[in-house]
């Protein structure tokens, strides 16, 4: 039996080309909105994931600017600034502290890195309290170095393939000429830890020159402390600042609203042209079929029942543009996570766009809703139409 | 055709004026008129003499200006004061079949479903049945899973008439039905209205400019400048 929905749906095969056409435009706003909604949550998870490797929630820097510092941190970069390590002992002396890690982040200049060189970087932990610190890291192959002192390193899963080292093998650290044993390769981690050397923190003091410096301090503080009141002691401390995690994260995502609030933008103009066209089209489809609607209400339609008719061809159209949409936005996750990357100063080092059935699902019933809005001026419109129009065409 | 005839149409005084700039043009003028159940009445008459209009005024898709109307006993219109439009559909829904010039069919539709098209929006018990019966009494049965794209005009305006049946109304308003269609398929058209008035004892209103396919009514009423001429 035939029935509305059907014939809704038999009327958008009529003009073929235009139906495809429209459920194309607005299948483009539902991928735009479903990538833009997918790198919302995928940078989000990611970047806590990355915090959450780092093992600590607090970090205690030298003195200088703390998200510069952070961000050096967490992209293990250059140009850090030192502090005393005597200060580890005035920080474990505080309540909240539940464990600390030392740190110390040398860079050199590596000529025989990629093509034209590159820099290496360098962290030096404390065998002691960094495993412990950061969990169970897993590892490829070996395990961490014991003493504090030792010519011995633990690369990061991508540090060796780029390196191309295992296990047993001698890494160079270039302008100091001095070598160190290969003793453990992390697994893939998906975070920052991939591309680390980590050195014990006496031999890189003592290769670097940087006796009793640290870059860093890793706080870890005990279950229900009170950071802020902690956070706020340690910013009287001379020569040091405080970087929260939480702060860290909150700033990142503060600097990469301005771009999600371009995307947003163009979702929504994206979203706007496609609900045009969506208009547009039913209207037209409306303006052509004005007789054939006013025959259906001569043979007993009502009002109601051209609306309903009307309406559903749009949220069909809608509905169609957005499992179209999601699919695209699926089957270009990757591309678009490339384009992010080449496009932020800072990414996490985790998945970028992350779409997932409720996030497709959400898209579907915005898309939908935009349907069902925006169907309702034609439905009214074509609901309108009297019989007699049909039938004054028909006058001689 | 039973034999206790009413007057299922009947018009008083009807005047439908229409206004174009300051020109007052009546295209329905004083026409009063009665017509009894199962009778086939063909209206002739030039262009412009007011057929259609008063067609459309006979079935419920426009109002007069002024006069009295009543269908099967039921006041529509009286000096100004009608129905309200969702009893003029209940109205159209239960009493009326229209054809046109124009078949309106949906080209996307197969002609079944174009001929069920009506129960889509009034459910009855037996449609399915009912729609069989009307495609074979049209001779179309054979053609109920093609496009209207691919069977003819004559065919076409068959699956118009079915579907205009199909609701067994107690009228059919007929509007030029073979306008579209050579002489052949007209005198075929006029044959199958005269068989539904003959045998179906339907009630047709026809308004044609053939006078040949106007030979099939019982009774044939001239128009011109909107009064009704003679009655034949």
């Amino acid at each position: 039996m035939i029935n509305i929905p059907r014939i809704a749906y038999k009327n958008l095969l009529r003009k073929k080309t235009r139906s495809v056409l429209t459920v194309l435009g607005i299948a483009l706003a539902a991928w735009v909105l479903a990538s833009l909604l997918g790198f919302n949550k995928g940078y989000q998870i990611s970047l806590g994931k990355d915090i959450d490797n780092l093992g600590y929630q607090v970090l205690v820097t030298a003195k200088g600017c703390p998200y510069e510092a952070a961000t050096l941190m967490l992209k293990g970069g250059t140009g850090l600034r030192y502090m005393n390590e005597s200060i580890t002992d005035s920080i474990s002396a505080q309540p909240e502290v539940d464990k600390v890690t030392p740190m110390l982040m040398q860079a050199v200049f590596d000529p025989n890195k990629g093509e034209s060189g590159g820099i290496t970087a360098y962290l030096g932990i404390d065998p002691a309290t960094f495993p412990q610190m950061k969990g169970k890291l897993p590892f490829k192959e070996g395990a961490w170095f014991k003493a504090s002192d030792a010519y011995e390193a633990v690369m990061g899963y991508e540090a060796a393939e780029l390196e191309q080292r295992e296990v047993g093998d001698m890494l160079l650290i270039p302008e100091k000429n001095v070598e160190v044993k290969i003793v453990g390769v992390l697994d893939r981690t998906g975070s920052q830890d991939d591309g680390t050397i980590f050195l014990p923190l006496r031999t890189v003091q003592k290769v670097f020159g940087m006796p009793n410096e640290l870059t860093g301090i890793g706080i870890k503080v005990k279950k229900d402390a009170d950071i802020a009141a902690f956070e706020e002691r340690m910013y009287r401390l001379p020569d040091v600042q405080v970087v929260s995690m939480t702060q860290v994260k909150n700033t990142i995502m503060t600097l990469i609203s301005t771009a999600k609030v371009m995307v947003l933008s163009i979702a929504l103009i994206a979203i706007l042209i496609a609900v045009v066209g969506v208009v547009n089209t039913i209207l037209m489809s409306v303006m052509e079929r004005r007789q054939e609607i006013g025959i259906l209400k001569a043979m007993g339609a009502k009002a109601r029942d051209i609306f309903k008719l009307i309406w559903i061809e749009t949220v069909i159209l809608c509905a169609a543009g957005g499992v179209v949409g999601c699919a695209m936005a699926l089957g270009t996750a990757k591309l678009t996570e490339v384009l992010i990357r080449r496009l932020l100063p800072y990414t996490p080092s985790g998945g970028l766009v992350t779409i997932d059935y409720s996030l497709a699902l959400f898209t579907l019933g915005v898309v939908t809703l935009i349907g069902l809005l925006s169907g309702v001026y034609p439905a009214w419109k074509a609901g309108s139409v009297r019989p007699l129009e049909t039938i004054r065409s028909e006058v001689e | 055709m039973n034999g206790n005839i009413c007057p299922t149409i009947t018009a008083e005084n009807l005047t439908k004026i229409y206004h174009r700039g300051s020109e007052e043009i009546r295209a329905v003028n004083d026409v009063t008129l009665s017509i009894e159940e199962g009778r086939f009445v063909a209206f002739i008459g030039p262009s412009g003499s007011g057929k259609t209009t008063l067609i459309n005024i006979l079935g419920c898709l426009d109002n007069p200006t002024s006069g009295r109307l009543a269908l099967c006993g039921r006041e529509i219109f009286n000096e100004g004061v009608t129905l309200s439009e969702g009893k003029l559909t209940d109205i159209r829904r239960e009493l009326f079949g229209y054809v046109f010039q124009k078949f309106y069919l949906i080209p996307t539709l197969t002609v079944r479903e174009n001929v069920m098209l009506p129960f889509v929006f009034f459910k009855k018990p037996g449609a399915e049945a009912e729609v069989d019966k009307v495609m074979k009494l049209l001779g179309i049965d054979n053609r109920a899973n093609h496009l209207p794209g691919e069977i003819s005009g004559g065919e076409m305006q068959r699956v118009a008439i079915a579907r205009a049946l199909v609701n067994k109304p107690r009228i059919l308003l007929a509007d030029e039905p073979t306008g579209n269609l050579d002489a052949r398929r007209s005198m075929e058209i006029g044959g199958i209205l005269k068989e539904l008035n003959r045998k179906e004892g339907l009630t047709i209103v026809l308004v044609t400019h053939n006078l040949e396919l106007a030979k099939n009514a019982d009774r044939i009423i001239e128009l011109r400048d909107g009064k009704l001429l003679a009655a034949g």
